[in-house]
């Protein structure tokens, strides 16, 4: 019942033209549209161009320069499946796809719990906002380097936890299965991203009217039955605003295994990363399709995320209807 | 002190001007030099210039050069980011770097790829530079940078410990187990390891690889281009580390080391020896508590199979973007800025170890800077890394295999006969 | 659970224990996000001799590793300079052309909604890394290399997405009758967006403005390859060029040093802005 009570009623919009909105709509787009289209669309359509563009490269035995030569063709795309480098995108996509799934149900447990508490706390509620924006606050280049100091063979992890463990090593292992730069690299990222979650969550809890509350507490609702029947219902076009965003973010992971870590370690290597090797050795056709196939597979995650959860995100918006 | 660097700084601004309105008056079609035109400001693309030292250098240049002005534009410290700044730039086609630093083992890849200019015959004084170095900045016979400071892989060893057992720094692989047996037995080494270098999975552990085997005898790449390392020189290299970490004289938190790391241990006094570059001299000879072992060590060329191994060579030359507008003025500032006197400047204030021989033997540099003998001796060891146009895959391949071989995942036989497949797919590309 | 069973009987106790959760709850925030980070203030702290050390304290205090940062040949200064102006320009124009989007998408009917949305939200989908030699060249050819736009705009583009999809769920909250209800009240629409939407979404804007701030201010790729001048390079960037007396000494402590200056403008200011945001979140609650 308290449910209802907050569900907004569907009514009065309905009355204004539908013409007119089209044309302000597009207005108020434009803006938007305009830089995203520059400094996005662009460079992205660029890149699609790129990853059909194979280039076959020859030493010139006379003069020792390169000579190459460019063809169109799904080459770029085969590569990914096939051999060596076929091989290192199966790695890379695993790593990026359990980087996601773990850090994300983790950071979103974490977040909202977060959150939870701070919507509660009335004292010291300053120190508390100031310190969930710090781990945000520093920058994942500064961060990286951070973690990389902690997690030195002879740093401060291993002196609080009392082990030896060889951290930052490719292959490195702890209790012998479990990868030691991949468990470094998760804790730096939800360290680092769970605050994140939990300010948008907060965000989403306050605009939830107190009396819904008050009104639950009158029906007799414990703490538990409030949060997953009234509460939870309530925040979540913000949770699944939040973790959306997360997962976006968390499947293009980077810099932190390339600062933690660095380049070329299969156990930390991330489809972006592996893109950025293509990239740093001046294969931009592989480095642009190991992009184009992150991008697609971000699509589908994300398509199917919001099919799933976020009904109330894109609803109206998606059913065609108001 | 503060005098004769300034007088010194004043000398080498003569020089500049000198040296600016000699190249004025020279005829542009006097010879290959012709290629290098136009006069104007340029920028110099380089690492960061923490001392300040360089900064000082170009003001003197701009001040002496008020229309060719060259301005620094600071790359980041590390080589990756350098190397992707400088392919950044040369695939944009942009002009926004003239002069660029080239750590030696990238010439061969920008030199195919026609990201720098040849330099002209008789620009540099050769013959007055250390011969290993002038190697260094070749490509198929062609010079395309000026070797800029130079450096190579040295042996630091513990004086005291070695004393303690009455011996002598090893020369060779076998000379050095044997001395870690005797030392390390000794009560006052305990907690501290054989050996140490650079095993972490980057460019570091390329360098110590390639170390290991040249100094076996063997080589990665041989003269024809092609890998060369089915031979049991490269295996008795590769065991030398592999050894090293199966039998713990090889502590095995090394296998996170870059320099930096081996250079704590080393400080900490947790390593009998240790292989590192010339600058660790001066940071372990610290004495305000940063060092354990501040005048208890020594340095000694690198050891190997039967002697003296071969260090590689670690340098930043000097390069011409082929993208760069003002060539002229670039390839005056290079020689100005390689020259001898500049050189001796950089090493007595920002300890940049030169590229000219008789700096090596200067019994007034050698007061200040007790290394030079022994760098000396291993940069005419030295051999440069492996040179390979897709420089970096085959870095990327021999860093993967070598791991493999060091953490036991693979037999050293194997980890080589893939190495050998994989270099010789990356040569033929 | 015990708790849930309990609470009707003994109001009192549940209300005490739960503000003993809510006390350990914030100790276990506070610790969870700090630790770290005082390690970092440590770290830079320390003097460059003992830096290795890993005493809970820095013994003794050292300001070495921060006047090494603040160096004038750093230029540190001058790149936490270009760090506001960039994070700050970013943040006004992301929000102003983010919340219209977002405005016209939550309560406005029009044709291809979900296009839109899809669009937008691609954006945010392709790995920055591959964006950044087709944007070189863009910004190569367009003479933007070493501007302020190059800096500002790309971040501009990172961080729309995710604005735009916040506040939509906050617009998407509000009862669909507010503006009905002003447009009776003798609003304008604009006025009813501006005197009753806008303050009721203020949560969500705040929200938005800090997180576009800080990807702005964290931002580290695209800086470091859209601009080569030392007076162009913002605060990350200079952070990470930091090296130390020779070519492979890592100044560790320095770069602690710098990531704690870094930080500490964004905690100053929320703390500034801390009493106006809550004032900000309460007001648009209650309402």
């Amino acid at each position: 019942m308290t449910i209802t009570m907050a569900a907004p009623k569907r009514r009065a919009v309905r009355l204004t033209k539908r013409t007119g909105d089209s044309w302000t709509a597009g207005y108020m787009l434009l803006p938007a549209l305009l830089t995203l289209a520059l400094v996005a669309g662009y460079p992205i359509v660029a890149a699609l161009r790129l990853s059909f563009v194979e280039v076959a490269d020859q030493i010139n035995p006379q003069t020792g320069m390169l000579e190459k030569t460019e063809s169109l063709g799904l080459g770029n795309y085969v590569g990914l499946f096939v051999g060596d480098s076929g091989e290192a995108f199966r790695n890379a996509f695993m790593n990026t796809t359990l980087f996601t799934v773990i850090g994300v149900v983790v950071e979103t447990a974490l977040g909202v719990a977060m959150a939870l508490v701070m919507n509660k706390a009335f004292r010291a509620r300053a120190l508390v906002r100031v310190s969930v924006l710090v781990p945000w606050a520093i920058p994942t280049a500064i961060s990286g380097l951070m973690w990389k100091w902690i997690f030195e063979s002879d740093g401060i992890a291993n002196t609080v936890l009392n082990a030896e463990i060889i951290w930052t090593a490719d292959n490195s292992t702890i209790f012998g299965f479990i990868s030691a730069p991949f468990t470094a690299v998760l804790v730096a990222d939800i360290w680092k991203t769970a605050p994140f979650i939990g300010l948008i969550v907060l965000a989403g809890l306050q605009v939830v009217p107190k009396e819904v509350y008050e009104a639950a507490k009158v029906d007799g609702a414990g703490p538990f039955t409030t949060f997953w029947r009234i509460t939870l219902p309530l925040i979540k076009p913000t949770v699944v605003v939040a973790v959306l965003f997360r997962m976006l973010d968390a499947l293009k992971m980077f810099d932190l295994p390339f600062v933690l870590v660095g380049a070329n370690k299969h156990s930390v290597e991330t489809l972006s990363m592996l893109a950025q090797f293509e990239l740093s050795n001046v294969r931009y056709g592989p480095a642009a399709a190991y992009s184009t196939v992150l991008f697609a597979y971000v699509a589908v995650i994300a398509f199917v995320f919001v099919k799933m959860l976020g009904a109330d995100l894109v609803g109206r918006g998606l059913k065609g209807r108001g | 002190m503060k005098y004769r660097h300034a007088a010194a700084l004043a000398a080498i601004a003569l020089v500049a001007t000198a040296c600016g309105s000699d190249s004025e008056s020279s005829a542009p079609d006097a010879s290959p030099a012709a290629e290098a035109q136009g006069v104007g400001p340029i920028t110099f693309a380089n690492g960061k210039d923490s001392s300040g030292v360089l900064q000082e250098l170009l003001d003197k240049w701009n001040a002496a050069h008020p229309d060719e002005e060259v301005t620094l534009v600071e790359l980041p410290a590390q080589a990756d980011g350098q190397r992707q700044q400088l392919i950044q730039n040369a695939q944009t086609e942009s002009d926004a770097f003239d002069v660029i630093a080239l750590d030696v083992v990238w010439t061969a890849e920008f030199a195919a790829n026609g990201w720098v200019d040849e330099l002209p015959e008789g620009a540099l004084p050769t013959s007055d530079i250390v011969p290993s170095l002038v190697e260094g900045t070749k490509y198929f016979d062609k010079m395309y940078a000026a070797p800029w400071g130079g450096g190579t892989g040295l042996l630091y060893y513990r004086t005291d410990l070695l004393d303690a057992a009455g011996l002598e720094p090893p020369t060779t692989w076998d000379e050095l187990v044997a001395a870690c047996d005797a030392v390390l037995q000794l009560p006052e080494a305990e907690g501290v390891d054989c050996y140490g270098g650079q095993f972490n999975k980057y460019e570091g552990l390329t360098v110590n690889f390639s170390e290991a085997v040249n100094s076996a005898g063997g080589s990665v790449v041989g003269s024809d281009g092609q890998p060369t390392l089915t031979t049991p020189e490269a295996k008795a290299g590769l065991d030398f580390l592999v050894d090293g970490f199966a039998s713990g004289r090889i502590p095995k938190e090394a296998i996170t080391w870059d320099e930096e790391a081996g250079r704590r241990a080393f400080q900490a006094g947790k390593l009998l020896f240790h292989r590192n570059w010339s600058y660790v001299y001066a940071l372990a000879n610290e004495t305000d508590g940063s060092s354990q072992v501040a005048g208890k060590f020594d340095i000694a060329p690198i050891p190997g199979a039967t002697g003296y191994g071969h260090g590689t060579i670690g340098a930043n030359n000097l390069a011409i973007s082929s993208f760069a507008t003002n060539k002229k003025t670039a390839l005056d500032f290079i020689t100005w800025i390689t020259s001898q006197d500049v050189a001796q400047h950089l090493l007595v204030e920002s300890s940049q170890t030169p590229a000219y021989g008789a700096m090596y033997d200067d019994p007034e540099l050698i007061d200040q800077f007790a290394f030079l003998p022994m760098l000396k001796e291993g940069l005419q060891n030295a051999q440069p890394r492996p040179s390979i146009v897709h420089y970096g895959d085959g870095t990327a391949a021999i860093q993967e295999e070598v791991t493999a071989a060091l953490t036991g995942e693979k037999s050293a036989e194997q980890a080589l006969s893939d190495l050998q497949d994989r270099l010789s797919e990356i040569v033929d590309q | 659970m015990t708790m849930a069973t309990t609470t009707t009987t003994a109001t009192a106790t549940a209300r005490r224990y739960g503000r003993l959760l809510s006390y350990v709850g914030i100790g276990a925030i506070v610790l969870y996000c700090l630790a770290p980070f005082y390690w970092m203030v440590v770290s830079g702290l320390r003097r460059p001799s003992d830096q290795f050390a890993t005493t809970p304290f820095p013994n003794p205090i050292s300001f070495q590793n921060f006047q090494a940062a603040f160096s004038a040949t750093n230029g540190f200064a001058r790149a936490l300079l270009n760090s506001f102006i960039v994070a700050g320009t970013t943040t006004v124009f992301t929000l102003a052309i983010g919340i219209t989007a977002a405005y016209a998408i939550a309560r406005l009917e029009f044709r291809f909604k979900n296009v839109v949305l899809a669009v937008i939200i691609a954006t945010s989908m392709f790995p920055g890394i591959s964006l950044l030699v087709p944007l070189l060249r863009l910004f190569v050819s367009l003479d933007w290399i070493n501007t302020y736009q190059a800096l500002i705009v790309p971040c501009m583009s990172f961080a729309l997405p995710l604005t735009v999809f916040n506040l939509t769920a906050f617009f998407k909250q509000m009862p669909l009758e507010l503006e009905g209800a002003a447009q009776v009240d003798g609003c304008t629409k604009w006025q009813a967006f501006r005197k009753i939407i806008l303050p009721l979404a203020m949560p969500g804007v705040f929200t938005s403005a800090i997180l576009t701030f800080i990807a702005a201010w964290n931002e580290f790729i695209i800086a470091l390859s859209v601009t080569n001048e030392k007076d162009m390079r913002t605060a990350p960037v200079i952070t990470a060029l930091f090296t130390g007396q020779y070519k492979y000494d890592q100044p560790f402590g320095t770069q602690m040093a710098a990531g704690v200056a870094v930080t500490i403008p964004l905690v100053i200011g929320v703390l500034i802005f801390q009493r106006r945001i809550v004032d900000g979140l309460t007001a648009g609650a209650l309402k």
